[in-house]
């Protein structure tokens, strides 16, 4: 098991890397190879689309390597879409880096259209009007979009990152390794909701909090959730995958009776049994919110919701909610994507009248964009609850989409009750 | 065998030896090598120089980038010795080498946890982890 064979390349990926496809190419099947070395691929695929995470800027190494690529004159060769950048291009005002950080990432954002990416600059490719269909075989990145893609699409695609997601649209190729593989696909560990009320498990806040306790149970072994109300939307199938990818390194989740690959358990174990069950209780959902943020006395500074990239049903309830319980009292943010915004016109009128900052192309935790006074952000996602502390110094508390309105109304934490038990 | 190599190379540095896995992405900071991660054990460490062993990847897959920097800057560690493969981190190291010529194996190794000052030595056909 420890000694890998290398990888076995067709005669077209050997004349990709001897540079027929030109010099772009040839670095990118190097380094698709390099990948599939490292993780005993025994063979590459063909892919159908691309998920492209390297357009958001973290320093000269992201822009040195697209310029390389588009120096050697590399194209994709399937439809590829792009992740968040690190500017809102529709709203450029909002985002305040110094100019030459804003100028190295327009230039990394430039750099990925050059070679034929679709602008899209979204998290969530998933609410994008194409979208892959079961069982085909593509190269996503981004933590949230692959477990969405894997689990609730039923596509495969491996947890691809920066660097090997561009690479493999531009050769079309992908080691055949990791969730591309059946048997990589069934279900390891078995989680088991008990007693937990159905309203909190149809809120992504309620899901983001199992997300967060599957996540660090399972590592990254695929697990299957067993008592998932039959009808939970996709918004919160997006809330649970983004914490379970963040607390651990879920790429794969089964919810039985409810996601492709799992009619029944037995059919997600593969009739296989499982290496460990665990129990889920709301009293674990609520330790769950409480650890990605804990309740406080003092005054809110801010609100951010939309990690990732709101859904049109998303901004439709925020400016529901905002309708309801009044214009916010300290600065609140709701992250999009571009296409989902263009199609919700009516929502973004609503929620830009009632004081939301709309912000595009980008997520208040990667930039800088929030302002407010001193004092915790509360959020409705735990994805922004477990990576603003580090990124932006900030405390977090973490609630549903409903308390995060309450609370940016009163300027203070504001709980309900009912919906934690 | 008790390794393999992800990533080629050879390395010589003092162990740190993380508890939990790290996402080096929103946990590493590349400027200064130092994981900021409040909620790891080893929070406020800096991995520059060391070899770094750990059980796994963990996290956001911007974790190749933010790799590819600090051995860029001259931040990253030594060497990484993992339990399990991890693409993410092997595709920093393999795209640093690529750009600038810099070397930093990735190993996976299930041999005893190494400690003190140590020599990685890792090509296609072997791995070896040992006292330098």
């Amino acid at each position: 098991m420890m000694r890998a064979m290398p990888v076995e390349l067709t005669r077209e990926d050997r004349a990709t890397i001897d540079g027929s496809n030109g010099e772009g190419a040839a670095l990118a099947m190097r380094i698709v190879v390099g990948l599939a070395n490292a993780v005993g691929a025994a063979r590459l695929l063909d892919i159908e689309s691309a998920h492209v995470d390297g357009c958001l800027y973290h320093g000269a190494a992201g822009l040195d390597f697209v310029r390389r690529l588009v120096d050697g004159k590399a194209r994709v060769k399937v439809p590829t879409t792009l992740n968040v950048s690190s500017l809102d291009l529709l709203h450029p005002e909002i985002v305040r880096l110094d100019a030459s950080q804003a100028e190295a990432a327009r230039a990394q954002m430039d750099a990925y259209v050059e070679l034929g990416c679709k602008p899209t600059w979204t998290c969530a490719p998933y609410q994008l009007e194409e979208r892959p269909r079961s069982g085909a075989h593509v190269a996503w990145a981004e933590s949230n979009a692959v477990v969405f893609a894997n689990s609730v699409l039923g596509a495969r695609t491996d947890r691809y990152g920066d660097f090997i997601d561009i690479c493999a649209a531009v050769v079309g190729r992908a080691p055949a390794a990791g969730l591309h593989l059946r048997e990589n696909r069934r279900a390891r560990i078995v989680v088991r909701l008990h007693d937990i009320p159905d309203r909190l498990l149809l809120e992504p806040a309620g899901t983001a909090a199992l997300g967060h306790v599957v996540g660090v149970a399972a590592g990254a072994a695929v697990p299957a959730i067993v008592g998932l109300p039959l009808e939970v939307s996709e918004d919160p199938l997006k809330a649970l995958g983004a914490a379970a990818a963040s607390s651990g390194a879920v790429g794969l989740f089964h919810a039985v009776g409810v996601t492709p690959e799992a009619p029944t358990l037995e059919a997600a174990l593969a009739s296989r049994a499982p290496e460990r069950e665990v129990d889920v209780t709301i009293e674990d959902l609520r330790a769950a919110r409480d650890e990605l943020g804990p309740a406080r006395d003092d005054g809110l500074a801010a609100v951010s919701v939309g990690t990732p990239h709101a859904s049109p049903d998303e901004l439709a309830r925020l400016s529901r909610l905002i309708d309801r319980h009044g214009r916010p009292r300290v600065p609140f943010y709701v992250n999009t994507g571009r296409d989902v915004l263009a199609g919700a016109a009516e929502a973004a009128q609503a929620l830009a009248d009632g004081g939301v900052t709309i912000v595009t192309d980008t997520c208040t935790y990667v930039t800088p964009i929030m302002r407010g006074a001193s004092g915790p952000v509360m959020t409705d996602s735990a994805k922004w609850a477990w990576y603003a502390p580090a990124n932006l110094d900030v405390d977090v508390v973490f609630g549903s989409l409903e308390e995060c309105v309450r609370s940016a109304v009163a300027g203070r934490v504001v709980r309900d009750p009912e919906l934690w038990g | 065998m008790t390794g393999r190599a992800l990533v080629p190379g050879i390395a010589e540095g003092e162990v740190l030896a993380l508890t939990e896995p790290l996402s080096f992405w929103g946990g590493l900071d590349p400027a200064t090598g130092a994981i900021v991660d409040p909620r790891h054990p080893q929070g406020g460490h800096v991995v520059t120089g060391r070899v770094l062993v750990m059980p796994s990847g963990r996290g956001s897959s911007s974790s190749s980038t933010v790799l590819a920097e600090a051995i860029r800057l001259g931040t990253s560690p030594a060497a990484i010795v993992l339990r399990e493969p991890d693409g993410i981190l092997a595709l920093g190291s393999i795209v640093a080498r690529e750009l600038y010529a810099l070397e930093m194996p990735v190993v996976v190794w299930t041999g005893p946890t190494p400690e003190g000052r140590v020599r990685v030595e890792a090509d296609a056909g072997s791995v070896s982890i040992g006292s330098a």
